[in-house]
């Protein structure tokens, strides 16, 4: 390992150290001050955030190709950065609450975070699949955290088997493309794939390893687990997993399907259509029938998941390619700070014993705490996609790099389903202003500033959207 | 500063100063959170004024205009962009009239969650002014929708019973209709590489087959704001539960959106297809007409009434629209502002009667004029101003337009103008026939009922006059002396009709 190698995953490397020392720490750190864990994790992310950003811009490949750091990868790090501290925040003051406040809750997030980065980084299916299990195990065991609760400890269950069975068909998919090409690394992916005219092995092997993020990311059909994973860990473990999982799921995606199938644009693309289509409606759907606010979120988390799923539809359309990959990485940062706002206000009004959870329990909190509504309601209209929020100016990015690949067909499936959608946020807004209740909140600083930090960004970055733009547009030059 | 001075971005952002104060205010002190809301909009007015004072009527073209770059990264070239132009004015200065009055009849009215009624109603003004002056399609949008959120919360907090189903059906509606519009919008951004919509209209080189299917893509959000026959069911529920504000404004000028975006976006930018589209939206508008018509006088429910009223009385704004003709065009936009007064101005006095009475059942009325004679007096002149009387604001707008529909070239047939025209008669007769169930005659039932609880039928108060007799300036001066409001519309009519000529000739 040369310097170069190191330097080119050095946040990453600084997290994960960080992590592991955490872990010898944290026995040292008396029960009941598990406080000073989380704050010593914040600091290692915040160094990890600031080395991130130290290095913007800069292209470096490292390990021999394996992994590489360029502007995508410095965009979606930075964002996962941040969603850890988000991810921290919310878990705060809620483990303490739900008496489930053990340290390795930290060290746990840290080290999912760090095989999220390492999947923005990966240039090499064998590091993707690495990442992947780095990722995934912290998050099997965290879904599980509230133990001996039952419907946790279902939840952490059903998502490790469904989770290692997609793990499965990411394997093999990946054996079949090294049985196609003879390589794992993605540009000798595409440099074979653009030699023979896309063999049935290579088709194969993409459209597995598409199951496998695809599960990931919980995309219809393979979405079967969120529902019940989402509402049976803790919230703010969900909250985590909403963001974080799909952040770094579609990060891989979108660099495995951009840098190295290309070729497959043919077979590859009505895939792809049909997928974001499904996963759109039977998202947007399912939700109306939910009364269980943490359900519903899962729902809304498999609906965004088609939205984003739609930024690959045109991946192999070289005049659009570029500016659907970063209206899809546009949409993740709209999508990531909505999410984590939602969730801190599902959080603070969250009870003992899953009391609190129904949308019905959100009743009078308008009169009560107007502005917790009026965040809420902000994170509802930016989930509907209405100004003036984030939502909107993300899903305006999605749907012109739709309608700039020419399919029509499925913007309008795209903002049919929104209207559909519409309908039931709305009503999370509706039983917060037009009903009569009497809710209580836990009132705590972190979740207050997590709501309030996250409803402003909402609002303020869709009036001012152009850097944000030029970020996102900026960090996928570099991936082709 | 130099951005928040031009005048039309402090006549659109001014109410956000108010809503700020709001903010600030205790909420459990109401008359000050409804003196600094109607303040708030007075000054927004005065502005209004202000704007019309520098606005030269014989110019075409946009005016006052204040534009800057907004959002011009990674492909996108979109532009903070308002102008004032003929088509427009008008329709600013009826929202900015209309949304204090507005706040003064609420004074009694509203007396729950004043302070978040006050808000939402000062960004409504917002969003309204927004989306009369933005000449940028993507800012225009964002207006456009950011109109729904107030409205919906409105509806849904201060309706009446069925409140919630209305204000979710009229949210559901309107945006079934603009996201179509969206997809328009971002494809004429894509192909044309600019949102702005001068240079969209001067460009005008849309291909034929292209122009229809956005044409109907902007149809769509329009048709259904207005609304049109077939796609007005959302009107009458949000009309009906509407606290009497929020149907004044909607009434007033929230369809006015419809006709307006019309009249800015359909026809100039797509002009071949509006062209193709007239005999059919006039068919439309004439179904509108008489279908409106006869469903008011069928109302048993006074509001119920106004509201189909209006899908009659916006069937005339769309017919004369698509008269595509001076006659017709003008007539239409005098039309808009003379529903705006008349139908605002029944909202109004409907609400006053309820807040009274508590019913709005045209039955149990009966007598009222000997109880209120202000009150049927006011009541018969706009009536009288509604149905169309000579002499009266509503009588100059319908006859302009029927005499643009009859003449018009692109309707290509005088019959709608003639069944128009029976609307008309059929206006008199709805509304003659509610007036005369509830003010002449005897007493209707109500006024015992009332009796037995102690309570009287009083006469408007001077709030309430004060409230409907700005409206009634209007309805005498436009129907006495229209030509001031014709003059400040015709210049940039006749640029419309000479964006449409040249592409008439261009159709081979």
């Amino acid at each position: 390992m040369t310097t170069a190698d190191f330097d080119t995953i050095l946040p990453l490397a600084v997290l994960t150290s960080w992590a592991c020392v955490l872990l010898l720490i944290d026995l040292l750190i008396p029960r009941g001050r598990k406080g000073i864990t989380a704050l010593l994790a914040a600091l290692g992310l915040l160094v990890t955030l600031g080395l991130t950003l130290s290095q913007w811009g800069t292209q470096q490949s490292g390990f021999n190709g394996m992994v590489v750091r360029d502007g995508f990868s410095g965009f979606v790090n930075a964002l996962l950065a941040v969603s850890g501290l988000l991810g921290i925040a919310l878990a705060y003051g809620y483990i303490k609450r739900m008496r489930l406040e053990r340290g390795e809750y930290y060290t746990l997030l840290l080290f999912s975070l760090a095989g999220m980065m390492l999947m923005a980084q990966a240039t090499d299916l064998i590091v993707v699949f690495l990442a992947l299990e780095l990722l995934s195990i912290p998050l099997y065991v965290l879904a599980a955290f509230a133990r001996p609760d039952v419907r946790s400890e279902e939840a952490g269950l059903k998502y490790f088997l469904l989770g290692a069975f997609s793990a499965s068909f990411l394997v093999f998919g990946i054996a079949l493309v090294f049985g196609a090409t003879g390589t794992t690394s993605l540009n000798g992916v595409l440099s074979a794939s653009a030699i023979s005219d896309a063999p049935v092995l290579l088709t194969m092997g993409a459209a597995l390893i598409l199951v496998g993020l695809g599960f990931k990311v919980a995309a219809v059909p393979f979405h079967m687990w969120t529902p019940d994973v989402y509402q049976g860990a803790p919230s703010s473990v969900t909250a985590f997993m909403a963001s974080g999982a799909k952040i770094a799921g579609f990060a891989a995606l979108l660099r495995v399907f951009a840098s190295a199938f290309p070729a497959l644009g043919d077979g590859m693309t009505d895939v792809l259509w049909a997928l974001a289509a499904m996963t759109m409606v039977l998202g947007n759907i399912t939700a109306i029938a939910q009364t269980d606010i943490k359900r519903l979120l899962a729902y809304s988390s498999i609906a965004h998941a088609g939205y984003i799923l739609m930024a690959f539809v045109p991946f192999a359309n070289p005049k659009v390619q570029a500016v659907s990959i970063a209206a899809g990485l546009f949409y993740l940062v709209s999508y990531a700070i909505t999410n984590f706002g939602a969730w801190a206000v599902v959080i603070t009004l969250e009870k003992a014993e899953g009391k609190g959870l129904a949308i019905a329990d959100y009743a009078g909190v308008a009169r009560r705490y107007p502005a917790l509504a009026a965040a809420m309601t902000v994170f509802m209209l930016s989930l509907i996609g209405l100004p003036p929020t984030l939502g909107l100016i993300g899903k305006l990015y999605l749907f012109r790099a739709v309608i700039a690949g020419g399919f029509y067909g499925l913007a309008i499936i795209g903002v049919l389903t929104s209207l559909i959608s519409a309908y039931y946020y709305l009503r999370v807004v509706v039983v917060m202003y037009m009903r009569e209740g009497a809710p209580t909140r836990t009132r705590e600083f972190w979740l207050d500033l997590t709501a309030a930090a996250t409803a402003t960004v909402t609002v303020l970055v869709s009036l001012v959207p152009a850097p944000l733009f030029a970020l996102a547009s900026d960090a996928v030059l570099q991936l082709f | 500063m130099d951005f928040l001075l031009q005048p039309l971005t402090l006549v659109t952002f001014f109410p956000l100063l108010g809503v700020l104060v709001l903010l600030f205010l205790d909420s459990d002190n109401k008359n000050a959170l409804r003196w600094t809301a109607l303040v708030t909009s007075l000054i927004t007015f005065v502005i209004s004024l202000w704007v019309l004072t520098m606005f030269n009527a014989k110019d075409p073209a946009l005016q006052l205009v204040s534009r800057y770059d907004w959002i011009t990264v990674a492909g996108w070239n979109i532009q903070y962009h308002l102008g004032v132009d003929g088509l427009s004015i008008l329709l600013l200065l009826l929202t900015t009239f209309l949304t204090p009055i507005s706040i003064l009849s609420t004074w009694t009215a509203v007396e729950e969650r004043v302070k978040d009624f006050m808000l939402f109603f000062l960004l409504l003004e917002v969003g309204m002014s927004g989306v009369f002056l933005a000449q940028d399609l993507f800012l225009f949008y964002i207006f456009w929708e950011f109109t729904l959120v107030p409205m919906y919360f409105l509806i849904g907090i201060w309706g009446g019973p069925r409140r919630i189903y209305a204000a979710i059906k009229f949210f559901l509606y309107t945006m079934a209709g603009s996201i179509l519009m969206l997809l328009a919008i971002l494809w004429l951004g894509i192909y044309a590489g600019t949102f702005s919509v001068p240079e969209l209209i001067a460009n005008g080189n849309i291909p034929a087959n292209v122009q229809l299917w956005l044409f109907l893509a902007f149809a769509a959000a329009f048709a259904i704001k207005v609304p049109m026959w077939p796609l007005h069911s959302w009107l009458p529920d949000a009309h009906v539960e509407a606290p009497t504000a929020g149907s004044v404004i909607l009434a007033g000028v929230l369809l006015k959106m419809g006709t307006y975006g019309f009249l800015r976006f359909n026809i100039p930018m797509f002009p071949q297809a509006a062209l193709q589209a007239a005999p059919w939206i006039a068919l439309l508008a004439t179904i509108g007409i008489i279908y409106g018509a006869a469903v008011s006088y069928a109302q048993p429910d006074v509001k119920k009434l106004v509201a189909f009223s209006s899908v009659s009385h916006l069937g005339f704004v769309m017919l004369g629209l698509f008269a595509l003709n001076a006659e017709g065009v003008s007539g239409a936009i005098l039309q808009m502002v003379n529903h705006g007064l008349s139908t605002g101005a029944l909202f109004l006095l409907v609400g006053m009667i309820y807040e009274q009475t508590h019913t709005r059942e045209i039955a149990v009325y009966g007598g009222l004029w000997k109880l209120t004679p202000v009150f049927g007096a006011i009541m018969l002149i706009i009536s009288l101003s509604s149905m169309g009387l000579p002499g009266l604001n509503g009588f100059v707008g319908e006859f302009t337009i029927l005499l643009g529909a009859f003449g018009s070239v692109a309707i290509g047939n005088a019959w709608f103008a003639i069944i128009s025209a029976l609307g008309v008669i059929m206006a008199a007769i709805y509304i003659l026939f509610m007036f005369q169930r509830m003010f002449l005659g005897p007493q209707g039932p109500v006024v015992a009922q009332m009796k037995e609880h102690g309570h009287s039928i009083r006469d408007l108060n001077w709030r309430e006059i004060a409230t409907v007799a700005p409206i009634l300036l209007f309805v005498f001066w436009i129907g006495l002396y229209p030509k001031p409001f014709f003059d400040l519309m015709a210049p940039a009519v006749d640029n419309l009709l000479s964006i449409l000529q040249t592409a008439a000739l261009a159709v081979p």
